[in-house]
């Protein structure tokens, strides 16, 4: 396939067509858009489902009916929509139906703005809707990885059975990138999963609910569901690092944040620092042991984030004191420079050399 | 021997094969029961079981699943037509239904119910209206009566402060994507029979593609108007028909 230059919102909605996508169920909202708008085009020329939706409420209830009817679907929206979708990612993960939510994140709380963010980390990674359910969270920082992310995402969801969510940001989905596309797969027939709503046509009917009205039952669901979270978490967890083999200061952050200081750290390499990066791709599960790994060589860690210091949580839980975690963030529609983060560089720098004066 | 003097026996009355063996859990007098019957009877006359799909509410329904031997889910409060959207639109040759109350389909579910009805989604919605949150315990509903005592309008539904009830049948009748809105009564066997000839036209109207079927069938809740069953079916009459009045308000 030819690279060409293409808008982060068009290669999500491209890859994920080009990833058997079978109904598309959405609502217009900025940053995110561009994503609606190509799959309206693309899908009826395909003669697969797009549906423009009353509401992002309604649009999640109409993706969990198209994935209990056993379709590779997908919903994307922007931070304020995401909440009101949050009912819909609940019930769909207590029904174990696959879906893919693709996430551009922008400035809030509230309505917030149209620029770039990652203030909802904890909303998605830690859940989004109630009772406790674990998504897979993937964070591309590239337009090539947002491709290659949302074209594997539909296999993930369908072979756990879980939601996938793209969480990207305003930065990403409204940059245009050189990038290429993934092949036009073969799409699989619905009807053909053995799990599906589709009639029942000389088999047992099937049902899916989310009620569980005794506790022991309940309980027994959710037992099961963090069994599989285990598994999930086993062999789910991705990352990347760059410069990383001598590294005494390493930078952490995820999507553009995490692109933003791979720029950090190599103006901190060509002044002679020993900086690495270290990214995150899966945010959901965290990966922990790859983290927690690198704590014997490292001095300092600065966690770079568009918001006020969520991640950084997570990555303090994998040090577990063994390595000080120092932050650095704009938020609110606010995108981090370079140089900025390479001033918080030089400050974690310092601040380690008085607490060993 | 004994068989050869037997006397032949004819079957007069059975289960529909679209409903399941089971003990309900609803409560004596309910008339969901004999909702829940009709919508199975016509679904084996039309002999669409095996194409069927249904999708169940929030409230005393919620558990419809457990009587129809088809294919269902059970969706979020209010959020049954927006489910069957996605269920209908990728099964196109399925015949889907929602079965809704009052506050699942007029209340929480309005925005979903309205939109799936303009959009003319080929859809059967069943909706119960009994003036009441059941499920919850006898609250108000969007279709309680003017003056109505319920557990959180405890001097009556004062429409000064609460508004006036919602008349869907009328209110669905007006909108272009709508092929059929009708309503009926569960309260006696003439309207029960009646009650079932419009389900039957409203999956027709779905199989052959007209838009959106709407039937809603007046019901009772003894337990929470603190009726006995008899009572009930005389307080449909005499309350809640001159309010909501029977009839075809669109058919296309």
């Amino acid at each position: 396939m030819p690279t060409e230059l293409i808008k982060g919102n068009t290669a999500i909605a491209e890859a994920a067509l080009r990833a058997g996508l079978d109904a598309y169920f959405g609502y217009p909202i900025t940053p995110q858009t561009e994503l609606l708008e190509h799959l309206a085009r693309r899908m009826p020329e395909l003669g697969r489902v797009f549906l423009q939706a009353e509401s992002e409420i309604g649009a999640i209830h109409m993706v969990y009916g198209a994935a209990c009817a056993g379709a590779r679907t997908m919903t994307s929206s922007s931070s304020p929509g995401v909440s009101l979708m949050a009912e819909g990612l609940s019930y769909i993960a207590a029904s174990d139906v696959p879906m893919v939510l693709v996430d551009v994140m922008r400035g809030g709380p509230g309505l917030g703005n149209i620029a770039p963010a990652q203030m909802d980390y904890f909303q998605i990674v830690k859940g989004g809707g109630h009772g406790g359910y674990h998504p897979i969270v993937l964070a591309p920082a590239t337009v090539q990885e947002a491709i290659d992310l949302t074209y594997a995402a539909f296999d993930l969801a369908e072979h756990y059975r879980t939601i996938v969510v793209i969480l990207t940001d305003g930065c990403l989905a409204q940059m245009m990138e050189p990038a290429e596309l993934p092949p036009m797969r073969e799409r699989g027939s619905p009807i053909s999963k053995a799990w599906a709503l589709s009639g029942a046509k000389g088999r047992e009917r099937r049902v899916f609910t989310s009620v569980h009205m005794s506790p022991e039952e309940g309980e027994a669901f959710v037992n099961k569901c963090a069994r599989q979270w285990d598994v999930i978490t086993a062999n789910e967890r991705r990352c990347v690092s760059e410069q990383i083999d001598d590294a005494e200061w390493l930078l952490v952050g995820f999507g553009t944040a995490g692109r933003v200081a791979q720029s950090a750290m190599r103006a901190a390499r060509a002044a002679g620092l020993k900086v690495g990066v270290w990214r995150p791709i899966s945010l959901s599960p965290y990966p922990t042991p790859e983290l927690k790994a690198l704590a014997p060589q490292l001095r300092g860690c600065l966690v770079v984030e568009m918001n006020t210091g969520q991640m950084v949580e997570d990555v303090r839980l994998a040090f577990d004191g063994r390595v000080p975690v120092s932050f650095f963030g704009r938020s609110g529609g606010v995108v981090p420079l370079p140089e900025e983060v390479l001033e918080a560089v030089h400050r974690m720098i310092e601040t380690a050399k008085e607490v060993v004066c | 021997m004994l068989m050869a003097d037997a006397p032949e026996v004819h079957l007069v009355f059975d289960r529909p094969e679209s409903l399941t063996d089971v003990d309900t859990h609803y409560c004596p007098g309910c008339s969901h029961g004999i909702a829940h019957r009709l919508v199975a009877e016509v679904i084996d006359e039309l002999e669409i079981r095996e194409r069927t799909i249904g999708v169940a509410p929030v409230g005393c329904a919620v558990f419809a699943y457990n009587y129809f031997n088809v294919d269902f889910a059970e969706a979020a409060h209010g959020r049954a037509p927006a489910m069957a959207t996605g269920l209908k639109r990728v099964h196109p040759e399925a015949v889907v239904f929602t079965y809704q109350g009052d506050g699942d389909l007029a209340s929480i579910g309005i925005a979903e119910a309205l939109h799936a009805a303009a959009r003319g989604e080929h859809l059967t919605t069943i909706f119960i209206n009994n003036a009441i949150y059941g499920m919850t315990g006898g609250q108000m509903a969007p279709t309680s009566l003017p003056g109505q005592r319920t557990t959180s309008s405890p001097c009556g539904r004062d429409v000064e402060t609460m508004g006036m009830p919602l008349r869907m049948s009328e209110l669905l009748a007006t909108l272009p994507g709508v092929a059929y809105s009708v309503r009926r009564s569960l309260h006696n066997p003439k309207n029960i029979l009646q009650a079932k000839k419009a389900i039957k036209r409203a999956f027709e109207i779905q199989i052959e593609e007209r838009g959106f079927s709407f039937v809603e069938l007046l019901s009772t809740c003894p337990t929470n108007w603190g009726l006995t069953p008899s009572e009930s079916m005389t307080w449909v009459e005499q309350r809640l028909i001159p309010f909501y009045p029977l009839g075809d308000y669109k058919v296309i």
